[in-house]
């Protein structure tokens, strides 16, 4: 089992056809995502790597029955693509895009609100199943079917923790990560109870960062409605306040969405947190140690 | 983007804002240029520093007469300033701000910032003007009121009138700060702010003919733009250009690589901007100091990864370096060409150490071990981290 996501999931793909879309698209044919279709308008009719490309959403999700969707288009159009996978009435959306004004995703926000379609990102690296079905551009190699539930708001960060888990033969039930915008589409809280509810699903893992209060809304989520154990990391503990560090989301505004502050959160609520960012792996495999015994 | 206040309020001015009569000065010569635009004194001097806290650190002077104003300008001007954001080093003051001083009767405080939670722009007023929100939302939370803005309606009209009815106006002046609201909101949307803060908002008493009339003036405004709304605002640009950036940093958005400038020995590359704060925090955990947040982005080209490199070896407090890469779309034979790249160029004159994972990470591996480069390689984090903080304190920080 796994959640968002299974080797049943016929993804498409909104912006197929530039260069960066289509070196992914075969990345994740490679790993074995069934990918059904992909959309550019304009370019209906053609293929890339032998997926059909149409020039609407609803047109494509007509022809091939796909539920899931990666956004890889421009950040100046990611905005509308989200809203014509919402309207086509797609289940998952995965946004990939970098640099979406923090406006446009307050819309896309309001737009969502009250539907069953859920977004993951956007300046995500995507969501994978190991084993069964990737959407994202993550290294597929990296990662391992099992049962550690793996939720980020970095990219390459994510990949070095699971790359501790899997050394250490802990493998991951689904990976997500949801992205480094202050305005996202999915918080740590809305994934938490996906996982909870995951048969396969032992333990999360939170990667978090500075700005915003998601690790402190996580720690609350899951002091009240969790019985699976949690470990997180906060990364940005050395920096300034006031400076964007790189994310559009991470940065401490006055004295709040320090890793200091979330750190003591997480931790007061029972929430390992690891040290380092070396230790991620080796945190997590102490806390499910210490659960069998 | 954090503008300095003369961009902020001409930008508000643009927008029918009430502003103090002003003009920004950046030379001892452009004095006169200045009083002629802003005739009547007294007169405020304030330094334009994007940091807050600079009245407490003497960023603030009162000027009566011509010649005092050109005294304070010189006082002024070149002179580095330590506030409570600043760090220890300050900031050097390279343009002030010439004002007419304003007769104050009552300080208010108004803001449109992004809420996070709620994913939408959120209205914050108080009658408490001047002082910090954060410390007033501490000591007294009831005396900020909230209004959140629909980002597809905007800001109705109703919701500024009752706000400023909150705020405890009446008859002109509630029209007044009804008016003003619904402008500051009107620039946060069509600018694609994050942060529009106007503190304080003053009432000062003007008399026109006799009548003596209050009115609103924004007599600070603090304005964070949203980078990812670039694409859609030329202006941006024009307004960068303006803004004192360190010359690495500078040379940073040229490259398109996100550099933040610190001030430790260890000098840091890395792909994505989460394991480049985590690489900083392993550094200061095994002992060092980062001297930089580098982040050269998912899909760098060599040459941006050679920019990138010569950017962090530019700073001479730079006594060691470590790459940390792991390469997702980044590759890592792309990375060791960017580094073979940049030390053919400019030989390194510090040690370095070299973590490579992930994509392609033989071919880059390779690649260095070709170069003939003398390089410490770290098989892990922890490894990396301790190599690096060792190499650091041999070279004497």
């Amino acid at each position: 089992m796994s959640i968002l996501i299974d080797r049943s999931t016929k993804v498409r793909w909104q912006g197929i056809t530039g260069g960066a879309g289509s070196f992914h698209t075969r990345g994740c044919l490679e790993y074995g995502t069934q990918v059904v279709g992909g959309v550019t308008p304009g370019k209906g009719g053609s293929r890339v790597e032998r997926v059909p490309v149409f020039d609407t959403v609803r047109e494509a999700v007509a022809n091939t029955g796909a539920t899931a969707t990666m956004i890889f288009v421009p950040a100046p159009f990611a905005a509308d693509a989200i809203l014509e996978a919402a309207e086509a009435g797609i289940q998952l959306i995965v946004c990939i895009t970098e640099g979406m004004p923090a406006l446009d995703m307050a819309r896309i926000k309001a737009v969502l609100k009250g539907r069953p379609t859920r977004l993951i990102g956007p300046n995500c690296p995507g969501v994978i199943t190991p084993g069964q079905c990737k959407i994202g551009i993550m290294p597929g190699y990296i990662h391992k079917p099992g049962k550690v539930g793996v939720i980020s708001r970095s990219g390459t960060l994510t990949y070095e923790a699971v790359w501790q888990l899997t050394q250490r033969g802990l493998g991951q039930s689904t990976v997500i990560g949801i992205g480094g915008d202050s305005i996202l589409g999915s918080s740590f809280s809305d994934l938490l109870p996906l996982f909870e509810a995951d048969p396969e699903t032992e333990a999360v893992l939170l990667i978090g960062e500075i700005g915003g209060s998601d690790e402190e809304d996580a720690a609350t989520f899951s002091q009240k409605h969790m019985t699976k154990p949690l470990v997180a990391f906060i990364a940005g503990q050395t920096a300034p306040p006031g400076r964007r560090m790189g994310h559009a989301g991470a940065i401490i505004s006055g004295s709040h969405g320090t890793a200091t502050e979330k750190i003591a959160v997480l931790r007061a609520v029972g929430i390992p947190v690891a040290d380092t960012p070396a230790t991620i792996g080796a945190t997590l495999q102490a806390l499910l140690t210490s659960r069998v015994s | 983007m954090n503008l300095f206040e003369y961009q902020a309020k001409t930008l508000l001015a643009r927008y029918g804002v009430p502003v103090p009569a002003g003009a920004p000065i950046a030379s001892v010569q452009e004095v006169d240029a200045a009083l002629a635009r802003v005739p009547v004194g007294p007169w405020m001097v304030k330094a334009q520093v994007a940091s807050g806290g600079r009245g407490k650190a003497g960023g603030i002077k009162r000027a009566a007469t011509p010649v005092e104003v050109r005294d304070v300008v010189q006082q002024l001007l070149g002179r580095t300033l330590v506030t409570r954001q600043t760090g220890p080093a300050g900031v050097i003051v390279h343009r002030l701000l010439l004002e007419e001083a304003q007769p104050v009767e009552q300080e208010l405080y108004v803001a449109v910032t992004m809420d996070r939670r709620r994913a939408c722009p959120l209205l914050l007023a108080s009658t408490q003007g001047g002082m910090e929100i954060e410390e007033l939302a501490r000591v007294r939370p009831d005396a900020i009121i909230q209004e959140a803005i629909d980002p597809w309606r905007r800001l109705q009209p109703i919701q500024a009138r009752r706000l400023a009815q909150a705020l405890g106006f009446k008859a002109s002046l509630l029209t007044q700060a009804a008016d003003l609201i619904q402008r500051v909101v009107t620039v946060f949307f069509e600018w694609d702010c994050s942060l529009l803060e106007i503190n304080p908002l003053v009432v000062v008493k003007s008399s026109t003919e006799g009548h003596v009339t209050p009115r609103l003036l924004a007599l600070d405004a603090k304005v964070t733009l949203d980078d990812n709304g670039a694409f859609r605002h030329p202006e941006f640009q024009t307004l960068q250009d303006e803004l004192e950036l360190d010359a690495s940093e500078r040379q940073a958005v040229q490259a398109g690589v996100s550099y933040i400038r610190l001030s430790g020995a260890i000098g840091c590359l890395v792909n994505g901007a989460g394991l480049a704060m985590a690489t900083m925090d392993l550094i200061k955990h095994h002992g060092g100091e980062p001297a930089n947040f580098l982040d050269v982005g998912g899909g760098a080209s060599i040459k941006q990864v050679t920019e990138a490199f010569q950017i962090l070896c530019s700073d001479p407090q730079v006594k060691a370096v470590l790459v940390n890469i792991f390469g997702g779309i980044m590759r890592c034979d792309v990375i060791a060409e960017g580094i073979r790249a940049a030390l053919a160029e400019r030989p390194l004159r510090v040690p370095m150490v070299v973590r490579l994972e992930g994509t392609r990470v033989e071919e880059g591996r390779a690649i260095l071990q070709r170069s003939g480069l003398s390089l410490i390689s770290a098989n892990d984090l922890t490894e990396a981290a301790e190599q690096v903080v060792k190499a650091a304190k041999a070279a004497g920080t």
